[in-house]
């Protein structure tokens, strides 16, 4: 299983004064079961690609597959692939409707044609998998906190049951520990499920912590795309397209200009402390953790 | 999706008719209506086409553009050429079961459906050409003198401009939400009327909920900065007549002297 986009462009507002071209030839596969994270300027595309993927916006040219089927088929049904595809878009908690939070999330599943009792046990796995107390499934989802709401709606999507999850910003507005948690629950998804993950994030310190591919977009193109430690070590290129690596990949490459054999490549906390603990056990013998 | 639709929205250019003051275009604006209400003949229509299409080639806006806002009014432009055609009575041209054709039908059929369409396009110059910034100031100022008579321009000016300004907000909007809901498998183009019009509730609440949020934030953000009303408030970029504004003027002058004397003598 695989989606896989072929020469993709996309040009905002074709032929009038504001014309603006999206995405330039965009080629990606992305394979079953990965977790990738998106980084991005404002304005790069990110939003843009990631609503390629369940056929939202329609690519003026250039073909997308998802496990071998054209998407663009004109027999292929793009509501499926929308449940197949489950998009979290910027600040899901706006799009919350329904009387109940439960009733909400059951608004996904009905969509895809189950039953009534089908839907309502999905909507009960999902919000338990969104570690969302029992105590708000069943009040308006207006009364919620920002960071419950959001669970909601995220469970709105895993509801569906969806073989990849897409997420743009799923941590905007949160305050550290809402982020933590919502990261965390994204993390555990992609473990306890083998979801393919997609996580378009501002922040490098998050995706270096979870994805294993990263991908970086700049005005419409892909400029880098491979594992946290290989994009970080271009820091100075992606200083100069208003970007940055983790602090701790700074930290990293400071202590080696100062003759410090550290690995330049640590993009976590972790893979830091112990690179630089095998650097000073290298120097001074064993020493205690 | 709904970023295409383009009636009354700004399109920035670098033309004679940008640069105008927006009294003169209100001004010019309602003369030009008022015109099109008094041709009744050939050249009359003649005269009116020849004004609005120059002021098209002047504005520097793609017609093509321009058009496309002709869309909305299909509907109504449709009615009113089938009433006029088949209801207006006089000499019949063809007839046939209980429908004729009368050649004054025809005429005003036509006549019509010209009016309408160039009052679309005609309008649209104003406000293609024309941010809703300085529609608003240039409708405070023309409006100015009935504050004597305690119409509260200023408070109209104002919400006209947010109003306004809400609009492109709002549609933007509203394109996220119904994307939102689409990625959740939501129809809103299947089904018969009234399941159309049950699929539109997750489109409205959240768009309802939003539209009140945003109303109050930008409330509390005049309140924060002590909006108090038009009372002594100035103006950073106040409105100041030109000599473009004088040409333009006598054009203007110049063009309805002319529609006027075509209807009384041919």
């Amino acid at each position: 299983m695989s989606i896989i986009l072929d020469k993709v462009n996309y040009v905002y507002s074709e032929k009038t004064a504001y014309e603006i071209q999206a995405l330039k030839n965009i080629n990606l596969k992305i394979d079953d079961g990965e977790f990738i994270g998106v980084i991005g300027h404002t304005g790069s595309g990110k939003s843009t690609l990631i609503q390629h993927l369940n056929g939202l916006i329609k690519a003026s040219s250039g073909g997308i597959y998802y496990n071998g089927q054209d998407i663009y088929d004109s027999d292929y049904k793009l509501k499926e692939l929308r449940g197949k595809v489950g998009l979290v878009f910027q600040y899901p908690e706006h799009q919350l409707f329904e009387a109940t939070v439960f009733a909400d999330v059951c608004f996904g599943p009905r969509n895809r044609g189950f039953s009534r009792k089908d839907s309502e046990l999905k909507a009960f796995a999902a919000l338990r998998s969104v570690g969302l107390s029992e105590d708000f499934w069943y009040r308006s989802p207006f009364e919620l906190s920002g960071g419950q709401k959001r669970r909601a709606a995220i469970a709105g999507v895993l509801a569906m049951e969806p073989e990849a999850l897409v997420l743009d910003e799923p941590t905007a507005g949160l305050d550290p520990k809402g982020r933590d948690e919502i990261l965390d629950l994204v993390a555990k998804l992609h473990r306890e499920r083998q979801m393919t993950v997609i996580l378009v994030s501002h922040s490098m310190e998050d995706v270096a912590k979870y994805v294993q591919r990263l991908i970086v977009m700049n005005r419409g193109s892909i400029l880098y795309d491979g594992t946290p430690g290989e994009v970080f070590a271009h820091y100075r290129e992606l200083e100069e397209v208003g970007l940055a690596a983790p602090q701790v990949t700074y930290l990293m490459h400071e202590l080696r200009k100062r003759g410090i054999p550290a690995a330049g490549t640590a993009t976590t906390l972790d893979e830091a402390k112990q690179s630089i603990l095998q650097a000073f056990s290298a120097k001074h013998g064993s020493v205690q953790r | 999706m709904l970023r295409d639709i383009t009636i009354g929205q700004y399109y920035p250019a670098d033309s004679v008719i940008h640069k105008l003051d927006p009294r003169t275009k209100l001004m010019a604006t309602m003369v030009y209506i008022l015109s099109l209400f008094l041709f009744r003949s050939l050249a009359g229509f003649a005269a009116v086409t020849l004004g609005l299409f120059l002021v098209i080639l002047l504005s520097k806006v793609p017609f093509g553009y321009m058009v496309k806002g002709l869309k909305a009014i299909v509907v109504i432009l449709l009615i009113t050429v089938i009433f006029n055609l088949f209801l207006t009575p006089g000499e019949p041209l063809i007839s046939f079961w209980k429908l004729r054709i009368t050649e004054e039908g025809l005429k005003n059929a036509g006549f019509m459906a010209v009016r309408l369409i160039y009052l679309i396009l005609g309008s649209s110059i104003l406000t293609l050409t024309t941010t809703p910034n300085q529609l608003t100031d240039g409708l405070e100022k023309s409006l100015r003198p009935l504050n004597k008579i305690h119409v509260p321009v200023h408070e109209i000016a104002m919400m006209m401009s947010i109003a306004l300004r809400f609009i492109p907000i709002l549609i933007e909007e509203t394109d996220k939400i119904m994307k939102a809901q689409l990625a959740r498998g939501a129809d809103f183009e299947s089904g018969n009327l009234v399941k159309k019009a049950k699929a539109m509730v997750p489109l409205l609440v959240p768009l309802f909920i939003s539209a009140f949020r945003r109303a109050n934030d930008l409330a509390l953000a005049m309140e924060a900065r002590c909006y108090h009303g038009g009372d002594g408030r100035t103006k950073m970029k106040p409105l100041k007549y030109k000599g473009i504004d004088g040409i333009a003027y006598l054009l203007v002058g110049g063009y309805f002297a002319a529609v006027i004397l075509l209807r009384r003598f041919l």
